[in-house]
Formats: structure tokens, sequence, C-alpha cells
């Protein structure tokens, strides 16, 4: 990862003090101390300046740093995106938000034709240092495109960096060294855990391609990343009920993957579950088994397990609980893999 | 209701009826109230400058067309019958002004001083991009149709926020009127009044689909519901063609905002040297534009104006010689990049799936049997 040291960071390292907060705070705050560190960033989306966001995200900037650094775009994805590759190219660091999932694909040409490819096309001269935030995933009861995980169509696209965030620190800090990126960073946020509470400590920095082991464990490895983060350490915790030892971790990065981190812990544990809730079918669990299958064939003691979303478009809210993978199903799936009594077996 | 007191007739839009012109075809002058102001510069000098360009580039483009019909250019989009569209811009605007343009703006490159080899290296397939767009001002073609008119905006409202007054141009075809993002990004220009050019080459084709599919009113009167005050041009006219760029670039650099022209223009050839325009347009039509040559009609006007023509004739063969030949030389020397090159510059920093993939590829390579691997073990010995 190259990053620009920053000294207006090392100004707020001195001053800042570790403090519980929210995740949609810390969001906010990254956003806040990257606006402040650096007089190029700029923020452009749907409704993030007067309104401060629909997830409030970035409520309040618009006042503190002006109509022309927190810019409320007009309704054109394409155009969000489109706008910042041209503001790139004069020197700036745009941080754009696509306000909900579902809202992307209308972007979809300017990121994997634009963004992703233009310091390949150019042989490295032009950088797009661009953040693209996007609140992603269910379980908030919304109507249809406000509950999608689109991640695999960017994590598929060379020369885009796509990341995740699974708790408050966790955000603050992947959303700076994100912003801080000469690489275009798409930051997906979990919103149904954005006010979930956590300890951040504004010192504590990121690397965007590193996946991190949150509980080891002996019995089988559960990868998880963003909004399921919290459901696997939640199985892990259940599990232990059952004398059974879950290794969780956190991708965070869906691209690059970092397949060393989950290859040795594979090493480990001989199993292997991924969950998350996009559809399965072509999705990040199908790259990562496929990659733990290359890299450590020999020490699977059992096929690789996934519990996903259906591959249906996602469904309506009353039936969503059971579209999304939950600490019962990843059980399940745990169970299979350990050869315990599962429900297929039931079937 | 919106108005603009800048625009021409203290309208927002000029040129419906008639395209504005200032030579007619028979390359006498032609007064207009608007356009003559910003043609009290010219003498025969500029003149003949505008000639030379005009005809240096058509000589480069047919050089081009000649080399991908010998196989040395996998394509080539061949931009004869646009000269004076291109050189009247180009000329009309400084250096540090930023173009984003489409892929047939070889005029506006061999303005901003592209060399043969950078123009040609995407078309020989060497490189997907062949200048610094930094050292030019000029982004590198956009393929997209219509995708690069966003980042002019974007540029726009960045050197506006910058407090500095370059402005921006997007350089499209007809065909990006139906782009959604060519009407978001006048969106974006107007709501922002970035200060941008919306620079369309009207060449009446979209490929094989004239104009009236993506337009059922005039190109011009598009922008004006955008609020973007347009001029309409005789795209064939070098002269008005730089009047009105000179008018547009002055209006935006004053801080109203954006513009739009529409310079009313032919291609004579074909959409790219793939394309076979027999199948969609007939002699007659064809015949009617080649009439209209921008070149033939500077070179009336000169004439008119008394200046040895024949001896400015040989001025341009001379310089055309130069030029082709010089871009007959770089075709061909143009460097084949090694094969390992494809992995660099996907990220700006190392990505450990794609040095896993060159060591990979690096092995196989290596493990070729040595008649196979030798010559291209040469090409890729960079790495």
């Amino acid at each position: 990862m190259t990053t620009t040291p920053n000294p207006a960071v090392t100004t707020a390292q001195a001053t800042t003090q570790t403090t519980t907060m929210t995740m949609a705070a810390a969001l906010n705050a990254a956003l806040r101390d990257a606006l402040e560190a650096d007089p190029d960033v700029l923020l452009i989306g749907e409704d993030i300046g007067t309104l401060g966001g629909v997830f409030r995200i970035t409520d309040g900037l618009k006042d503190r740093f002006g109509a022309d650094r927190v810019i409320d775009s007009p309704l054109a994805e394409s155009g969000i995106i489109g706008t910042s590759v041209g503001m790139a190219y004069r020197g700036m660091r745009p941080v754009c938000e696509i306000q909900f999932d579902g809202f992307v694909y209308p972007a979809f040409d300017q990121i994997v034709a634009q963004v992703a490819r233009l310091h390949y096309r150019t042989g490295g001269t032009v950088q797009m240092p661009l953040t693209i935030r996007i609140p992603f995933g269910g379980g908030i009861g919304a109507v249809e495109h406000h509950s999608e995980s689109p991640e695999a169509y960017f994590a598929h696209t060379p020369g885009l960096r796509v990341v995740t965030v699974a708790d408050p620190q966790d955000a603050y800090s992947t959303m700076r060294a994100a912003i801080e990126c000469s690489d275009p960073v798409m930051v997906f946020e979990p919103k149904r855990r954005y006010w979930s509470k956590g300890e951040v400590d504004t010192t504590v920095t990121a690397d965007l391609s590193s996946a991190r082991v949150l509980r080891t464990g002996t019995d089988a490895t559960l990868v998880a990343y963003g909004p399921l983060v919290v459901t696997a350490l939640e199985a892990a915790v259940a599990a232990e009920d059952d004398g059974i030892s879950l290794e969780v971790i956190d991708l965070r990065s869906l691209s690059p993957l970092d397949r060393q981190t989950v290859a040795a812990s594979v090493r480990r544990t001989g199993r292997l579950v991924v969950t998350h809730e996009a559809p399965g079918n072509v999705s990040l669990s199908s790259e990562v088994i496929a990659s733990a299958v290359e890299d450590c064939f020999d020490h699977l003691e059992a096929a690789p397990e996934r519990v996903t979303g259906f591959d249906t478009p996602y469904p309506p809210a009353a039936v969503e609980d059971h579209y999304l993978p939950g600490i019962d199903r990843i059980l399940d799936a745990v169970d299979r893999t350990l050869g315990r009594r599962n429900s297929r077996e039931a079937a | 209701m919106l108005t603009t007191t800048s625009a021409p007739d203290h309208d927002l839009v000029a040129g419906l009826v008639q395209p504005l012109y200032v030579l007619a075809e028979d390359g006498t002058r032609h007064p207009d109230p608007t356009l003559d102001p910003l043609l009290r510069d010219v003498d025969e000098e500029l003149l003949t400058g505008l000639f030379l360009d005009m005809a240096v580039i058509r000589a480069l483009d047919d050089e081009a067309v000649a080399l991908q019909r010998q196989g040395e250019l996998g394509l080539w989009p061949p931009l004869r019958g646009q000269e004076a569209a291109q050189i009247g811009l180009a000329r009309a605007l400084p250096s540090t002004d930023f173009f984003f343009t489409s892929y047939r703006e070889n005029g506006l490159a061999w303005c901003r001083g592209v060399s043969p080899g950078e123009m040609l290296s995407v078309w020989r397939g060497t490189t997907l991009s062949g200048w610094d767009p930094f050292a030019h001002h000029m982004a590198t073609p956009q393929v997209i149709i219509g995708a690069q008119a966003h980042h002019a905006v974007g540029y726009a409202m960045a050197t506006k926020a910058q407090g500095k007054d370059d402005i921006a141009v997007a350089c499209f075809g007809d065909g990006a009127l139906s782009q959604g993002d060519l009407n978001e990004a006048m969106v974006f220009a107007a709501s922002f009044r970035a200060p941008v050019l919306f620079f369309c080459q009207n060449n009446q084709y979209a490929i094989s689909e004239p104009v009236a599919l993506q337009a059922t009113v005039p190109i011009a009167l598009r922008p004006t519901g955008f609020g973007i005050p347009s001029l309409r041009v005789d795209g064939n006219d070098v002269l008005a063609m730089r009047a009105v760029s000179l008018f547009a670039a002055r209006h935006i650099r004053s801080g109203k905002g954006p513009m739009f022209i529409e310079a009313v223009t032919y291609r004579l050839g074909p959409h790219t040297t793939s394309d076979d325009p027999t199948r969609y347009r007939d002699e007659e039509e064809l015949e009617s534009w080649r009439r209209r040559c921008p070149i033939a009609r500077l070179e009336r006007h000169l004439e008119q104006l008394g200046t040895d023509v024949e001896q400015l004739r040989a001025e341009a063969k001379r310089r055309s010689l130069e030029a082709t030949t010089a871009l007959r030389e770089a075709v061909t020397t143009l460097p084949e990049p090694a094969p390992e090159s494809l992995f660099e510059n996907v990220l700006s920093t190392e990505h450990p799936g794609l040095v896993r993939q060159r060591e990979q590829f690096r092995a196989f390579r290596n493990s070729l049997a040595p008649e196979q691997a030798d010559g291209q073990q040469t090409e890729g010995s960079s790495a």
C-alpha cells in the first residue's frame, strides 16, 4: 500500500483519544478528518450536503467544509462517478457516495470502463484516487433496490480495490486508508450495522489488503465480511456450546483477496465455511473456496461449505430473514463440514 | 424562463435556421455581426496557417488509412471532411485548456503537439493510450460514446474550485446525443456553472445511423433545455469555427457557465477503416458534401484575397510529405510491448494476485521448447 504520509493526521493522532461511537459516527469522523487533512479531498453524492446523507454519514460536514467540498449532486449516479473522474484528472480526491447499493448500476460503465482502467490505459500516468462509498446489504426491512450486495461485480473487475468494513474501528481506519490510497477504492458499508457501537482509536491504520482473524479456533474456519462478521462471531459463540471451536476470519478486502490468511487458517483447521448475503452463484464464496482448494487442497478434510443469499433477486422484506444467512444456517453448514447430523442428512 | 444575455441575439441558441458562417462556399467573406468582432485579427498569415494545418492533418489522415490498408494499423477512424471543425477549435483555445475527446479528434491532437507515433500506437495495438494527457492537456481517445463528457465537466468544476481560469472541452459526435452520460453531464455543468465547452461535431452519421435517429430537432436545440446557450455553426467554415470557439471560450472563462457548439459537418470517409459506408449513404449525398470541402473553401477565399495559392499548395505539399514520412517511420518503429508488461499498472501498488499470475506466466513461458520461447523471451527480457 502506498499512502502519502500526512502531517495533519499526525497532529490529529497526538490529540485524539479512544472513544466509543457508532459505525456511522466513525465514518463521519473519518470523512471529517480526511477533509481536514487534505484540501484536495471532497465529497459528492445525493443528499449528502444539507440533509447529511440518508444515513447521516455526512452529517454536519457541509456546514463545516462548505458546499464546494461537500457537494449535493444531481440525481445521476453515472454523473457522480464520471464527474469525479474529471476532478481526479485535475488533482482532486473525490469521495463519492452512492446512496444505496441498488443505485450503483447506472454508474457501472463509469466505474468498470473508466475508473478501473484509466491507470492501466494510460500506463500509470493518470491516477484515479476515488473512494466510492456504498451502503450495502439487507436486514433493514427496506423496499426493492435498497438491500443488495453487488460487491462481486466490482471484485471481478481488474483495477479496483474493493473493501468492506465490519465495526466502527475498522470503518474509521479503512475509510481513511481508502481516501489516502492512490488507487480507486470501493468501500462497502454494512448499513444494518451503522448503529452498532465500538471503541475507535483514530491513530489505528488499516492496509486495504489484509483479512484478519477475529477469533482463533481449531475445528473449522468460518469466513465472512461486512454485515455477516458479527453474525459469524455470534455463530462461533453458539458453536462453543456444542463443543465446536470455530476460527472466524473477516475478509475485509474482497479484491485483492488475502488468500494467504485464509489458507493459513484452513491448514490449521482443515475445514472451511464461507458466508455472505450476496447470491452464491459466481460470488466471493466461489472465489474464496476455489482459492483454498488451489492453495491447501491437501489440508482439507471435508468439502468446503457456503452459506449465502439464494440465487434469487433480493426478496420482499417480509421474507428477507429467510434469505439472509443467520446463525442457524451457518451452524448447519459447520455441521455438514464436520460430518455431524445436519438438515440435508435429515432430508 | 432561463435566458442569457451572453449568447448572440440575447437568446439561448443561435444559427438554428442557418448555421453561422463567415465564408460562403465560393470562398467569399460573409459579414456576421456576432462573429466579425472576433475576426479582427485575421490576416493572411493566420489564414495560411489554418490552411496548412488542415492540409497537413488531411494528409496524415490519408496516410493513416493507407497504413491500415497495408496492415500496419489494426484500425483507423478517418476525420476527412471534419478538418475545419477541429482546427478551428484547436487554434482558438490556449494550449492549457483541457480536451476530453472521442477517437476521431486527431486534428486536435496534431495541434496539441502529439507526435505521429503517439497518435498511432493505439491503432497499431501496442498501447491503450498514445500520449501523456497532462503533457498535451488532452485526454487520450475515449471509445465509450459520451463517457468523456462527465470527465470534462468534473475537470472544469475542479479548475473553478481551484480559482483557475482554465476551461475544459468535451468533444463528441452526434451519436453521443442519445447517451445518458452526455445528458447527465449537461445537467451537472448547468447546475454548477462549470467552465466547460460542449463541442459536438455533427458529422451526420453514427456509423450507419443518420443523425435524425439521435435527434429529431437540431442538435443545438438540445442544450437549451438544460439552460446551456448554444451556437450552431457551419463546421466546414474554419474561420467561423475559430470565431465561435473564441466566443464560447470567452463566455465560459468569464464565469457565465457552460456553452455548447454544434459544428455541422460531414464525415467524408467511413466510420473506421472497417466500415463500408456505401451500404447506408448514396453517392449524390457524398458529392454534395465533397463540394463543401473546408480546405477548398479556404483556398478559394485566399485566392480572392490575392494570396499566391500555387505557392501555398506547394508549401502544404512539402509539410504534408514531412509529416506523413514521420508518421510512416514512427509506425514501423513503435516498440512492441514485452509480454509481461500486460501485468503492469493494473493498480498503482503491488497486487499479490497479479504477482502470482505473472510468476506462473513466466514459469509457463520458460517451460516452452527453446524454439518456441526464444523470440518471446527476447521480447520479455525487460522483466
